[in-house]
C-alpha cells in the first residue's frame, strides 16, 4: 500500500510518460498531419486570396465577402435546417425501429436485414433510385398515390418539398445507427424492467425511466455523429439536385448548386463550389472554418446538454 | 527563453514552408522557341493527352486524327487518356505531374487557366511558327484568350440553333422573330384534358437543357460584360427584352405545368431526348443533335434554323451562341515542343480538324477547314456553319468567374420564372452587384 501511494521518481515518471507518447505517437503524427495542419493552413488561406496556384495576402476582405454573400447564408439555412429536423428525424426513427425489433419474437433476423440492406447501398446508387422512384410524372411513388386520390408533391422538384425529400432518404439508410441502437437496447438487464413493472411502472415510464438513461451514450453518440454529419451533407443533396433538374455540363452551360431554387444548397457544397469550380479557395477557407466553428459549438452544446440529461437522471 | 523561443521558431519555419509549399505548383518547362525548339521536337518522344471525349464513337475520332498526325511526325508517340474532367486535369497540374496536353470541353476556366499560368503561354510557340490566328474567327478567339494571353487553342466549336419537327411544325416555317417564336410555340402546344402539356411548341424554360442565359442571350444581343469586366446584364436593356418575353410564355404555360413536363422528359444526351421523341415541336440545341438524331438510328423528319431574334433587331438573325472544345500545354508539361506540335496540328491543319469535325459531328473552327470541300455538309449542319460564320454570332467572353457568374444569373431567372421577382430592374441590380462583388474578391 505504501508503495502504491508513494509517488514515483521523477526519472521513472519521464520515462514512462515518454513510452505512453511513443505508443501515443501514431496517433498523435496523424492528428498534426491531417487535423492540426489542415486547420493552421485553412487559417492560413482564408486572409488569402488564392486560386490554388497563386497566394497574396488580402486581410479580412474574405470575410467581408463571407457577410456579403446571398447564397452563403441560405446553404447556411438549409445546413441548419437539416440539423433540426433531419437528425432528430433520424435518431428517433433509427430508436423506433430498434426498439421494435427488440420486441419481435419472430423473424427478428430477417427484419434485421432489411432494415439494414438500404445502409449497404452506395449513395449515389440510392439517391438516384430516390429521385427516379419520386419523379411527379413518371415515379410509382407518385403514381400510387394519385391513385390513392393523393395529390402528391413534386419531391426534388418543388423548393418546399425537396429538403423532406432529402429527409426520407436519410430515413430510409438509418441502418447503422439503428443497429447501434439495438445492440445499446439489448443491453439494458431485463430485470430493470421486471422489477419496473412489479412496482406498476407503465411501458412509457419504464421507456424514459429505465431505457433513456441507460442507452444515453449510445443516444449522445448517434445525435453528435449526426449532426456532424449534417454539417457535412454533400452527395446526397448535390446528387438529388442534378438528377432531379436533369442538366448535365456542356460548353456554355454550368449546372447551379441547390436546386430546386437553391432549397438543396448546403455548405460543404456551396464549400467545394467556391473552391474548385469558382478558383477562390481563400474564401472557400473562411466557409471552412464556419462549419468548423458550427460543429465545434453544437458538438459541445450536445455533449453538454447530456451531461445534465444524465446528471438529472442520476 | 532562448531554449523555449529555437523550437517554436522552428516549427514556425517548418509550418511556413508546409504552407507555401501549398501553392507552388511544377516550375513550367516553358516550351522553346525558333531552333532549339525543332531540334528538340524532332528528338522521338512520347507525348500524353488527356481529353474529356468517351463514347466509343468520339474517341475513334480522336485516335484517327492523331494517327493522321502520326504520318506526319513519325518520332511522335502520342498516348491518348479518355474521358478526362477538368478537375483532374486542374489536380495533375498541382500535383506536378500533368499531361503534355489537356483539352476541356468547357470554355469557362480559360481565364483561370491563364491567368493563373495552369496553362502555359502559346503565344512564343505562334510567333516562332509564324501561325497566323486569323484564321480564327474573332469570337472563337475571343474565348480562348485572356487579358491578351492566349494559353489554349480551339479544337472544335458548338453552334447553337432551332431544331424543328417537321410533322409537329405542320407546315408552319421557321420563326425568325421572338413574337413568331412564341405564337407559334403556343399554337403548336397540345394539352390534355386536365390543362397539362402533352406536346410543347417550345419550353421557354431556362432549366430545360440547353435553354441557359448564355445560349439564349444571342437572340437578342445581350451583353454580359463591360470592358472592365463588370457585369453589363443590368444595364443592357436587351436581357430585360428577353426576359419579359420569357416570362409572359412561362405565364403562359403555366410554371407548375411547364415543371410537370419537363420531369416526364427523357434524358438530354440519351435516345429519350424529347425531340427526338416528338414531345417538343421546337428546340435550341447545339450541331451535335444532328449526329445524335442520325446515330440513335430514330426516322425523325426535321429541319434546323437560326435562333429567332427580338422583332426590333432584325440584323441579328442568323447568328447565335458559340463555344467549344478548348486545348493547351499544362504547366510542367515535359514535353512542350512536341506537346505544341500536335496541338498546332490539331487546331490549325485543315486535314486535322476536317477528320475531327466528320466524325464528331462539330463545328471545325478555321475558316480553310470550313470552306474545305472534305468537311461533310448537308441542309442541317449547314444552318451551323452558317450561325458559325455570322459576324453578330456571340460567345461568353473569357471572365475570370465566368461558372459563379453564369450561375448567378440563371439563378436570377429561375426566380423570375417562378414568378417570385417583383422589380425586374431591382432584381437585375442585384445581380450586377453579385457579379461585381464576387470580381473584387478574385481580383479581377
Amino acid at each position: 500500500m505504501a508503495v502504491l501511494s508513494s509517488p514515483a521518481p521523477p526519472s521513472r515518471r519521464r520515462r514512462e510518460g515518454l513510452r505512453a507518447l511513443l505508443w501515443l505517437s501514431p496517433w498523435l503524427a496523424g492528428i498534426v498531419l491531417f487535423f492540426g495542419y489542415p486547420l493552421v493552413a485553412t487559417v492560413y488561406f482564408s486572409f488569402h486570396r488564392y486560386d490554388l496556384f497563386t497566394l497574396e495576402f488580402i486581410g479580412l476582405e474574405n470575410y467581408r465577402y463571407f457577410f456579403r454573400d446571398q447564397r452563403a447564408h441560405t446553404a447556411i439555412g438549409n445546413t441548419l435546417w437539416l440539423v433540426v429536423f433531419m437528425v432528430p428525424a433520424q435518431v428517433l426513427f433509427a430508436l423506433g425501429t430498434a426498439q421494435l425489433l427488440t420486441k419481435l419474437k419472430r423473424g427478428a433476423g430477417f427484419f434485421r436485414t432489411v432494415f439494414y440492406l438500404p445502409s449497404l447501398v452506395p449513395l449515389v446508387a440510392g439517391t438516384v433510385s430516390f429521385v427516379f422512384l419520386m419523379n411527379p410524372s413518371s415515379g410509382p411513388v407518385n403514381q400510387f398515390l394519385a391513385f390513392l386520390g393523393i395529390d402528391a408533391p413534386d419531391w426534388f422538384g418543388d423548393p418546399s418539398w425537396s429538403k423532406p425529400g432529402l429527409t426520407m432518404l436519410a430515413l430510409w439508410g438509418i441502418g447503422n445507427t439503428m443497429v447501434i441502437f439495438l445492440a445499446a437496447l439489448l443491453d439494458v438487464p431485463k430485470h430493470l424492467y421486471e422489477a419496473a413493472a412489479i412496482d406498476g411502472a407503465k411501458a412509457w415510464r419504464q421507456f424514459r425511466s429505465i431505457t433513456l438513461p441507460m442507452i444515453s451514450p449510445v443516444l449522445m453518440f448517434s445525435a453528435v455523429t449526426g449532426v456532424i454529419y449534417a454539417l457535412q451533407y454533400f452527395t446526397q443533396a448535390m446528387v438529388a439536385s442534378r438528377v432531379a433538374a436533369g442538366v448535365t455540363d456542356s460548353p456554355g452551360t454550368s449546372f447551379v448548386p441547390g436546386y430546386p431554387g437553391e432549397s438543396t444548397l448546403t455548405l460543404p457544397q456551396w464549400l467545394f463550389h467556391q473552391g474548385f469550380r469558382d478558383f477562390t479557395m481563400g474564401y472557400a477557407s473562411v466557409l471552412a472554418l464556419v462549419l468548423f466553428a458550427a460543429s465545434l459549438a453544437l458538438t459541445l452544446l450536445l455533449l453538454r446538454q447530456f451531461r445534465a440529461f444524465t446528471d438529472t437522471e442520476r | 527563453m532562448h531554449r523555449r523561443f529555437t523550437p517554436l521558431a522552428a516549427i514556425a519555419a517548418v509550418a511556413a514552408l508546409a504552407l507555401s509549399a501549398c501553392t507552388a505548383g511544377t516550375e513550367s518547362a516553358a516550351p522553346l522557341t525558333g531552333r532549339q525548339a525543332s531540334q528538340k521536337a524532332a528528338q522521338p518522344q512520347t507525348v500524353e493527352l488527356w481529353h474529356g471525349f468517351s463514347a466509343d464513337s468520339e474517341v475513334k475520332a480522336f485516335e484517327d486524327a492523331v494517327a493522321a498526325f502520326k504520318t506526319k511526325f513519325p518520332h511522335i508517340t502520342v498516348k491518348l487518356t479518355k474521358g478526362v474532367q477538368d478537375d483532374q486535369i486542374i489536380q495533375a497540374i498541382r500535383g506536378g505531374n500533368p499531361p503534355d496536353i489537356a483539352s476541356s470541353f468547357t470554355t469557362d476556366n480559360v481565364a483561370q487557366f491563364c491567368k493563373t499560368g495552369m496553362f502555359q503561354d502559346l503565344m512564343p510557340s505562334i510567333q516562332a511558327d509564324k501561325v497566323d490566328l486569323n484564321v480564327l474567327p474573332a469570337v472563337v478567339r475571343s474565348y480562348t484568350e485572356y487579358e491578351g494571353k492566349r494559353c489554349v487553342m480551339p479544337l472544335l466549336a458548338d453552334a447553337y440553333g432551332l431544331y424543328l419537327n417537321t410533322k409537329l411544325m405542320d407546315g408552319n416555317p421557321a420563326p425568325k422573330t421572338l413574337t413568331e417564336l412564341a405564337d407559334l410555340a403556343k399554337k403548336l402546344t397540345k394539352r390534355k384534358p386536365n390543362g397539362d402539356i402533352e406536346v410543347a411548341g417550345f419550353l421557354p424554360s431556362v432549366q430545360y437543357y440547353e435553354n441557359t442565359p448564355s445560349h439564349l442571350g444571342p437572340m437578342v444581343g445581350g451583353k454580359w460584360y463591360n470592358a472592365d469586366g463588370t457585369s453589363a446584364i443590368g444595364s443592357d436593356p436587351a436581357w430585360k427584352q428577353l426576359l419579359k418575353w420569357q416570362k409572359e410564355l412561362v405565364d403562359w404555360f403555366g410554371h407548375d405545368k411547364i415543371e410537370k413536363f419537363r420531369k416526364g422528359l427523357g434524358q438530354e444526351w440519351s435516345d429519350d431526348n424529347p425531340f427526338h421523341k416528338g414531345k417538343v415541336a421546337m428546340a435550341l440545341d447545339g450541331e451535335w443533335r444532328n449526329a445524335m438524331i442520325k446515330n440513335s438510328g430514330i426516322d425523325l423528319d426535321y429541319t434546323t434554323a437560326p435562333l429567332p431574334v427580338a422583332d426590333d433587331k432584325p440584323g441579328l438573325y442568323g447568328s447565335g451562341f458559340v463555344a467549344g472544345t478548348i486545348i493547351g500545354i499544362p504547366k510542367g508539361a515535359k514535353h512542350p515542343e512536341a506537346a505544341w506540335q500536335l496541338i498546332r496540328y490539331l487546331t490549325t491543319e485543315t486535314d486535322g480538324l476536317v477528320t475531327l469535325s466528320n466524325a464528331l459531328r462539330n463545328v471545325p473552327t478555321t475558316s480553310a477547314a470550313l470552306q474545305s470541300p472534305q468537311l461533310a455538309k448537308d441542309a442541317n449542319f449547314q444552318t451551323f456553319l452558317d450561325i458559325f460564320s455570322h459576324p453578330k454570332t456571340n460567345t461568353l467572353p473569357a471572365h475570370i468567374n465566368s461558372v459563379f457568374n453564369q450561375d448567378t444569373f440563371t439563378t436570377f431567372i429561375q426566380k423570375w420564372e417562378q414568378g417570385k421577382v417583383k422589380d425586374l430592374d431591382a432584381g437585375l441590380a442585384e445581380v450586377d452587384k453579385a457579379i461585381n462583388d464576387k470580381l473584387k474578391l478574385a481580383g479581377g
